[in-house]
Formats: C-alpha cells, structure tokens, sequence
C-alpha cells in the first residue's frame, strides 16, 4: 500500500479538523486524484479531542480503517501536544506539521520521544494578517499540501481558486484573502 | 456519460432519490442518516425535486406514512438507522406483509447497549425476518448503484416487497470518497415510472390493504410473500443485467473476490470486505491462495449460489459484524452454515463476531483471520467454531 498517501488530523471538535481533512480531499480530487476523508467520531463535545483521516491515491483505494502508520500528522491545535500522542506510528519519511508559532526545534521536546521530522506554521498569523479572524484550516490545508507535496504546487492554487470563486459567489471579497493564506502559509511553513 | 464526483455515502444516497424523485419522502433523523433528509430537505427548498416531505414526530410514523402512501399508490421513501430502525420494526412487518414496496435507507448503526452511534449490523440484523429484501454496499458508489436498482426490484409485480438499502454508518455514510454519478435523465429512465396494479384509491378496483387474516388465510398470505422473495432473486439478477448494460458496473448477490482457486476464504459484509481484499493481494503476493466473499444481498439469501462459490475451499471464516447472542454464532454463520450442509465438497467453517460498535477492522486484522484459516486448511485442529476478534482482554 505504499503507493496511498496517509494523513491523520488531529485537533479539538468544533476547530475544524474534520473539514479541514475534506478540503484536502478536495483539493486531490481537482488534481485528479482518488481519495477518502472521513472523520473518527467519539462522544461529540466542543473542546474535545478529535481525529480525521484522508487517504490520497492513483487508484480507488478499497480500505476501510482508520489510520495507525501515517505518512503525514497534522495537528491543528498545539495544547493537544499534552494530552495526545500526535506522532504516533509516522512513517520514516512522513513529517509532523503542527500549528504554532513556534519553531520546530521548541517543540520537539513535546513530541514524546518522536525524531523525525517536524514542521510548523503559524495559521493564526496569516489568518488574523489576510483574513481579520482566526480559521486555522486554510493555512493548514496549504502546510499540508506544501510539506507532503501531495498535490502540485500551482496546481493547487489554481484549483483553489476555482473552488473559492465558486463557494463564495457571493461574498467575492474574501477570495484574494482566502488565496492570500494558502501562499503564505505554503511559503512560511518551517522545518 | 457517467460524472466524476466525490461525496459522502449520505450525500450519495440523496442523489440517487432526487434523481429519482420520488412521490413521497417521510422522515424522522437519527444519527447516522439525518444527513439524507437533511440533503433531501435542500433539494425540496430549492424546487428540485417536486416530492412531498413529511416531517413526522418518529421512526414508527414515518415508516407508516410511506406505508400510506404506497397504499394510495406512489413511491415512498424513508432512512433511518439504529433505534430508528428498531422502532419501525411493527411497520416493517406491516409493509412487507402488505406488499408495498417502500424503499428504506439504513445507514447501519449498532443498537444500545451501551449506548452507541457507530457502526455495525445489530439494527440491520434484528430485521431480518422483517419481510425486507436487504442489499448491502461496500462503499459510497455502492450504495448510490444499490439505490438506484432498489425501486425496480421491489416494485416488480414478481415481488412487490419492501427493500432496504443498508450503508454502513460513518464508514460510509460520512466518509468522501471518489464515486461516478450517472446522469439524471439516464437515472430516470433506468429506473421508470412506478404504476402499480392495484391500490388504495383505484376507482375501478379499490384495494383492502391490511385487513384481518384469520386462520384460514394467514398461511396463504405468508407462503405467497415467501415465493415473492424467492422470486426476488431472479429480479434483482435481471435488474443488475440491465444495470451492468446501461451504466457498466456489474453487480450480483456476492462479489467473489479472487476466488477462482482459493484454498482459504473470508465470508463478509460492508465495508470492511475492502479492507479484506487488500490483505488477500497481499497474501495472494505471498502465494497463499485466499480470497473473499462480499455478500450484497442478505435476504433473500442467495444459500445455493454461496455454496457452490464455497465448495472446494478448504477453510471459511464468516465474519459477523453484529452479535446474535445465539451462543453458537451470529446471524451471516447461522446463513452460510446453513447454506452448505449439503454440500458434498463441504470447508471448515469458523465464526467470527468482529467490528461491534465501531472497533477498526485493520489490514493486519484480516491477515490474522487468513493466517489461522491456513493453519486449519493444512490440517490443524480447528480450534473453537465461534470466537469474538479485536475486543480488549480482561
């Protein structure tokens, strides 16, 4: 299965994780891609810990679980860092992406005993600076995009875009933030 | 010209019924399926389908307000799931003994208790004696190609029973995935208008639906509906002909899954048979002869086709996704069983209650079933008949 993209999210229930995890599936479906979002429900409570998975591949891909050995984690809230350990089964050559201001090697000790790579974007910053509130999925969408280079680069945007346009029909100004967000945050994710 | 899509098993769901836009769509929400008359409620709002919706204050009621309205004469639809399901059960029987041909959505939830919303086949299951025809769908285009078939299986004058078009809950009922959609015309035309025979409200010929049945006509009424789901057999085989010839994807009562020359074989339902055929190519690399059984239509149950596709296999597993509390097994090993007791060339047969609730069903997992399946075919004892799999030890 090695030729199946594997992403888990992790983030607090009402964060958005689980749409975050849809707008990536999203963004692989434009580029023509086979994919699987799906979210892990719990007791449903606002604040509380919640999982969503994505699989992206060439072919349909037929499994049905959830996912233990990650290519990808992102993880939408860093207070999680304490409660949860985010790093748990990623591959050898995946990459933790955390939403923080921080640096990656601040965060590392928090990462119960994970050493491979790990990556940081600030979402609240770019989305405070391009969209006057905090929505940490469209920058994390972008991190995600940018560090796993599950979808190329222009192609994203340009799919995005397209996607935006048609969402906010009628609320055309918040397309240039929107598209703002995912520019900075591919080009500002560190690590 | 089929349309590339992607979409959740609910949403999928919805489509297919708009696009058939049926007479009549009664609903009561629980989760999981609220979101197909929540999708349903938008296409109402938004003048796309021309359907009466009813909102009806429960599970018992909306199922009885299709009932109606088939009697009149006029598609009815419904979804639920889990305790829904269960509080419809005095309606089910009414519908099937009735003849009405209600299609009813089920995004499989596990029964209380404890208290659950996920997924496995304890609703389902516990109607299996309903009178409904069951079909399963592994994933979304699954359940959007089922849907699309149901109303001309149950409709059909052979038949003339109510169906069930069973998802399973958040696995599929909440999961994106990649699907092709057909187009509307091309759907509306597949499946064609419903124009019953005889109903309620026919001037010429008003029909008595549901009246008393004394002694000296009950078993009549009953041995009529049991041919009619034997005779649902070969309509669900015409129609999924038809299906395969108008919109390319083949379909019948079970998906055999490189079954050609297995020596070890997985019996499974829903969703989770994906998962198992990923372990079989990868064991089928390691040259183990495994393969897998997707069982589509539960009832009726296809026992003579299921036993000659296992006759030959040297060890079955059937893989139960509720429990029966029968103490010797859940209610697909009951079937499958019982299906090859006279099979001359009969397989070891173990019983495997799994999944229950929502616990994952891993690749991993499924290798385990095939890797005590090759122990039994190469001569091992067979250890105990009936085992639960994936449950914590105390």
């Amino acid at each position: 299965m090695s030729d199946i993209l594997e992403i888990r999210w992790h983030g607090r229930g009402g964060q958005g994780a689980k749409t975050a995890s849809q707008l990536l599936a999203d963004a692989a479906f434009m580029a023509g891609k086979y994919v699987q979002s799906f979210p892990e429900y719990g007791p449903e409570r606002s604040g509380a810990p919640i999982t969503a998975y994505n699989r992206i591949s060439d072919e349909r891909c037929n499994v049905h679980s959830n996912i233990y050995d990650p290519d990808y984690v992102a993880v939408v809230d860093e207070t999680l860092l304490e409660s949860v350990d985010v790093c748990s089964g990623i591959k050898e050559n995946g990459a933790v992406i955390i939403n923080s201001s921080k640096s990656p090697e601040e965060l590392k000790p928090l990462l119960k005993g994970y050493t491979g790579r790990v990556c940081t974007i600030d979402a609240r910053s770019i989305s405070i600076r391009n969209l006057g509130a905090y929505f940490p999925n469209t920058p994390m969408l972008a991190a995600v995009v940018a560090v796993s280079g599950c979808v190329d680069r222009e192609q994203f945007l340009k799919d995005m875009e397209g996607s935006y346009r048609h969402k906010f029909a009628k609320k055309p100004q918040v397309v240039e933030g929107n598209l703002k967000c995912l520019v900075e945050a591919m080009d500002e994710v560190k690590g | 010209m089929s349309i590339r899509e992607r979409m959740s098993g609910n949403e999928a769901i919805a489509t297919a019924m708009r696009q058939i836009n049926p007479d009549v769509f009664a609903m009561f929400p629980i989760t999981p399926s609220t979101e197909i008359p929540q999708y349903y409620a938008q296409y109402v709002a938004d003048g796309r389908v021309d359907t009466e919706f009813i909102t009806v204050e429960s599970e018992h009621s909306s199922l009885s307000a299709c009932l109606g309205a088939e009697a009149a004469g006029v598609r009815a639809v419904t979804a639920t799931s889990s305790a829904g399901l269960s509080y419809m059960n005095e309606v089910l029987y009414v519908a099937a003994s009735s003849r009405l041909p209600v299609v009813l959505a089920v995004a499989c939830r596990a029964l209380t208790g404890p208290i659950n919303i996920n997924h496995d086949y304890s609703d389902s299951m516990a109607e299996r004696d309903s009178g409904f025809i069951q079909i399963y769908g592994e994933n979304n285009q699954e359940v959007y190609d089922n849907y699309l078939q149901a109303h001309r299986i149950a409709e059909h004058p052979d038949v003339r029973l109510p169906l069930m078009i069973c998802e399973d809950g958040f696995i599929t009922s909440h999961a994106i995935e990649n699907i092709e959609l057909e187009e509307d015309e091309a759907v509306k035309n597949f499946v064609g208008e419903y124009k019953p025979e005889n109903y309620l409200l026919k001037k010429e010929n008003p029909l008595a639906v549901g009246p008393y049945g004394v002694s000296n006509y009950y078993m009549e009424a009953r041995v009529a509906q049991a041919e009619a789901m034997k005779n649902a057999k070969k309509v669900i085989l015409e129609v999924a002909a038809d299906f395969e010839k108008t919109f390319g994807r083949k379909y019948g009562f079970f998906e055999e899954y490189r079954m050609e020359d297995a020596e070890i074989a997985m019996v499974i339902m829903g969703s989770c048979a994906g998962t198992a055929k990923t372990a079989v190519d990868e064991l089928r690399a390691k040259g183990i002869k495994a393969g897998v059984i997707k069982i589509r239509v539960f009832r009726p149950f296809p026992g003579e086709e299921l036993a000659e596709a296992l006759s030959g296999v040297k060890a079955v597993a059937v893989m139960d996704k509720s429990e029966g509390f029968s103490a010797c097994g859940g209610p697909l090993f009951a079937e499958t069983a019982g299906a090859c007791i006279n099979l001359k060339d009969r397989p070891a047969m173990v019983d495997i209650v799994f999944g229950l609730g929502g616990r994952d069903f891993t690749v991993e997992a499924a290798e385990s079933v095939f890797d005590r399946l090759k122990k039994i075919a190469d001569g091992g004892d067979i250890g105990e008949v009936y085992t639960h799999m994936g449950q914590r030890e105390r």
